[in-house]
């Protein structure tokens, strides 16, 4: 083989390069995630509820932001029926983190877990961290 | 053909480093503008455009001038730009490069650029000018690629290149003409607010661009055995004197207007630009260099016997490129905001940093064009070994 | 049909590009919407055809019935105070009177008292904004409902031609991260981030609950808010009955603000 040590050379570092993410990770804890809705002002509603189901919040969140996002600041519209027939006012600041007052432990657990960096909290103000 | 671009002599090598290591800096002042934002720069609530949209809209012209060869060569069968065309559609290659990266160093949230085209905006100048300038880059790759491709197997090129080029002819115009009108339909923005706005890009781009590509040739031919023709060079030269007049001439009808009017609003930019206002004259000289550089070099161009010898042309070719560069790349963006809305005055000079990043992307205009460049003068000398 | 092994590469690779790079735009343009069901506006929310102002400048006597409105505005709306003059971010501000009507300003024998007044300036809400028509991504819009000009915060991408457009330099951009600069945090409304443009919004938000804008609000009667379409408002009334003049209408985007000089019986 021609050049073999440059190629052997090369190839060892493509591997590394290309398991780097995984050697990193190597032996390091990875517990099931789960974000904390141990909050005070959830702990007093009596029947704890979301604008919708748990499932849905979970998959469809960042679709659901982005919506009421365009809905609020280009048509005005400020009111969200849920499925359970009630009405919300559409507002990250006063609505999801008036109830969801924990963002640390709420947001950044799963978004730090997914490495994911929504740029959310750019602009808005995220609550003063507030946990039972 | 991308291979050829890879092997050179040391000379060769120690400018692809070079330019490198200006990108390199470049890109580290970039980083911090990134993370702190367009403060790093002059700009200001007032000046809210400066030294990246100047060189944008002076690259724009640079690219634009590409088309003065093509028209000679394709259109009229001029066929002793046979060898000088190419030069001319890969600087439109890097000059494009080095637009769409000026506009990117300018955006305040550069990772949301492609909101242009997820919420097209035809109404937006922008939205047209970012069409029209990917097609002409694409055309011009394209074009080049192929032509200099056919060229070193000794073929004809392809018959669908045909109607690509006699496209890229309007299209060369539509870039400066959009670019310009990014300018000229402003309300209250008196200084821009000018129909010959276009036509005057347009004048500057076809002289100022063709001075450079002068200087290219003439460097070309020193460090390579590719002679882009000695007659080339001398009806590149003619084309720039006639734009050039051109281009003095637009000039003066705006100051006709502005002054013989006697409106304040369109007076005072002019004033700005050339005299100052209120002590305020940062940039009083650099318009007055570029007046005067105008004036010599034409006073040059307009004698042929001047002009047939090459040192004296490049000379000329060299002032003329730096005074339409202050007078485009800089006065003409600045002028539009001087006076701002209130007819109160803030100055704009750019920062360091700001400088190293316009560095940066002209150091990688430079290396898109001497990668091409290789190529094209490998091929050619190829060519010519085949023939002697 | 044959194909050697170059083609059949260049051939899947193009294949790729374009089946994932349709793939995802489609998904995108397909992105779930909400049903109109699931959305309205609030009832509580004020309407109009066309939104406008009457500024009063006779009723702003002291340097504190300016300040008022400035600083109202710009606490609840998270409006950085940057000390740096370059970088300035402003939604509402006072100017000369050569500053506000710059047309007019030759004029070196006018009346002293009114040369040397002072004017509430924000955005014009024009009906014909210059602004909107440059935005290359709707990032600014007119509602359509009732004339506002809105800046989206979330979709801007810093390029500044509406601020290159607009006559009335009505517009901010963040040169710098604003938040450092904002003393006291209003938690109700966001601030904004890192090279966007921002301006006055008519307090939208304020407007779909019900209530007024704040500077209206805390203006003593100097400015007066009201839809111009409607003959029977407090503002077309007051247009009616005054001289009001706006700035620049010759540029003809039809400016929403209309200043009263009043002042004098001969005004």
């Amino acid at each position: 083989m021609y050049n073999s040590g440059k190629i052997i050379a090369g190839l060892v570092v493509f591997f590394i390069l290309a398991t780097l993410p995984f050697l990193l990770n190597l032996g390091k804890a990875n517990a099931k995630i789960e974000p904390s809705i141990d909050t005070p002002e959830i702990n007093a509603m009596p029947k704890k509820h979301c604008v919708e189901t748990k499932v849905f919040m979970r998959a469809e969140h960042m679709q659901l932001l982005n919506n009421w996002r365009d809905q609020v600041v280009r048509n005005g519209n400020r009111i969200y029926v849920g499925s359970d027939g009630n009405e919300y006012q559409i507002s990250l600041q006063n609505t999801c983190m008036k109830c969801h007052s924990n963002k640390k432990k709420f947001c950044d657990k799963c978004h730090n877990y997914m490495a994911v960096k929504p740029y959310c909290w750019g602009c808005h103000i995220a609550p003063k961290e507030n946990e039972a | 053909m991308l291979e050829k671009a890879l092997s050179g002599s040391n000379r060769y090598w120690a400018w692809i480093f070079f330019l490198l290591a200006v990108i390199g800096v470049g890109c580290l002042a970039y980083m911090k503008q990134l993370n702190e934002g367009l403060g790093i720069t002059g700009l200001s609530r007032d000046v809210s455009w400066g030294l990246y949209i100047g060189q944008f809209t002076f690259l724009v012209g640079v690219a634009a001038s590409a088309v003065m060869l093509v028209i000679p060569y394709y259109l009229h069968d001029y066929k002793k730009f046979s060898k000088i065309v190419i030069l001319g559609e890969f600087l439109a290659v890097s000059a494009v490069i080095m637009c769409v990266l000026f506009i990117m160093a300018d955006m305040g949230q550069p990772m949301r650029v492609a909101n242009i085209l997820l919420h097209p905006t035809p109404g937006s100048i922008v939205f047209w000018d970012v069409v029209v300038l990917n097609g002409y880059l694409l055309l011009n790759i394209v074009i080049g690629w192929t032509t200099l491709g056919a060229d070193r197997k000794g073929v004809k090129p392809p018959d669908w290149v045909k109607p690509l080029i006699y496209l890229s002819v309007p299209w060369a115009v539509s870039i400066h003409t959009v670019t310009a009108f990014l300018y000229a339909g402003i309300p209250g923005r008196h200084f821009w607010l000018t129909a010959v706005m276009a036509a005057r890009f347009l004048a500057s781009a076809f002289s100022g661009g063709p001075a450079l590509l002068i200087l290219l040739a003439l460097l070309v031919r020193k460090f390579s055995k590719f002679d882009p023709g000695a007659e080339a060079i001398q009806a590149v030269g003619k084309i720039v004197t006639y734009a050039m007049f051109a281009n003095v001439f637009l000039l003066g009808l705006e100051f006709f207007t502005a002054f013989y009017s006697n409106i304040p609003s369109h007076m005072h930019p002019f004033l700005y630009l050339y005299t100052g206002i209120d002590g305020h004259t940062k940039l009083v000289p650099f318009m007055w260099l570029s007046s005067i550089l105008a004036v010599v070099s034409l006073a040059i161009l307009v004698f042929p016997h001047l002009r047939k010898n090459e040192n004296i042309l490049a000379f000329a070719c060299a002032i003329l490129f730096i005074s339409l560069w202050i007078d485009k790349g800089f006065g003409l963006i600045i002028g539009g905001f001087v006076p701002n809305m209130f007819e109160g005055i803030t100055e704009y000079w750019p920062t360091f940093l700001e400088t190293l990043i316009t560095l940066g992307v002209w150091a990688m205009g430079f290396l898109v064009l001497t990668v091409l460049y290789k190529v094209a003068i490998a091929v050619r000398e190829e060519d010519a070994a085949v023939e002697h | 049909m044959s194909m050697n092994r170059r083609q059949f590469l260049k051939l899947a690779s193009a294949s790729t590009i374009l089946g994932v790079g349709a793939a995802s735009v489609i998904n995108n343009i397909s992105n779930s919407s909400l049903e109109a069901a699931q959305i309205h506006p609030d009832p509580r929310s004020l309407k109009a055809k066309r939104w406008g102002f009457v500024v009063d400048v006779s009723k702003l006597t002291t340097e504190e019935d300016y300040q008022r409105c400035i600083d109202t505005c710009h606490d609840i709306h998270n409006v950085p105070n940057n000390p740096n003059p370059r970088h300035e971010v402003k939604w509402i501000w006072k100017d000369t009177y050569e500053h506000t009507f710059p047309n007019t300003a030759e004029d070196k024998i006018m009346n002293r008292e009114l040369q040397e007044k002072n004017f509430l300036l924000f955005c014009n809400h024009c009906q014909n904004p210059a602004c909107v028509r440059v935005c290359p991504t709707k990032a600014t819009f007119k509602r359509e409902s009732d004339g506002i000009v809105m800046q989206d915060m979330h979709r801007c991408i810093g390029c500044r031609f509406c601020m290159a457009a607009c006559p009335f330099g009505a517009r901010s951009f963040n040169y710098t991260d604003p938040r450092p600069n904002i003393k006291v945090e209003n938690k109700e409304f966001p601030t904004r981030m890192i090279g966007v443009v921002e301006k006055c919004t008519a307090c939208y938000e304020r407007l779909a609950v019900g209530k007024q804008p704040a500077c209206v609000e805390k203006s003593n009667g100097a400015i007066v808010f009201g839809d111009l379409e409607d003959p029977n408002s407090e503002v077309r009334k007051l247009i009616a009955e005054k001289y009001t003049i706006r700035r620049k209408p010759e540029l003809g985007t039809q400016p929403s603000i209309y200043y009263v000089i009043g002042g004098g019986e001969h005004a």
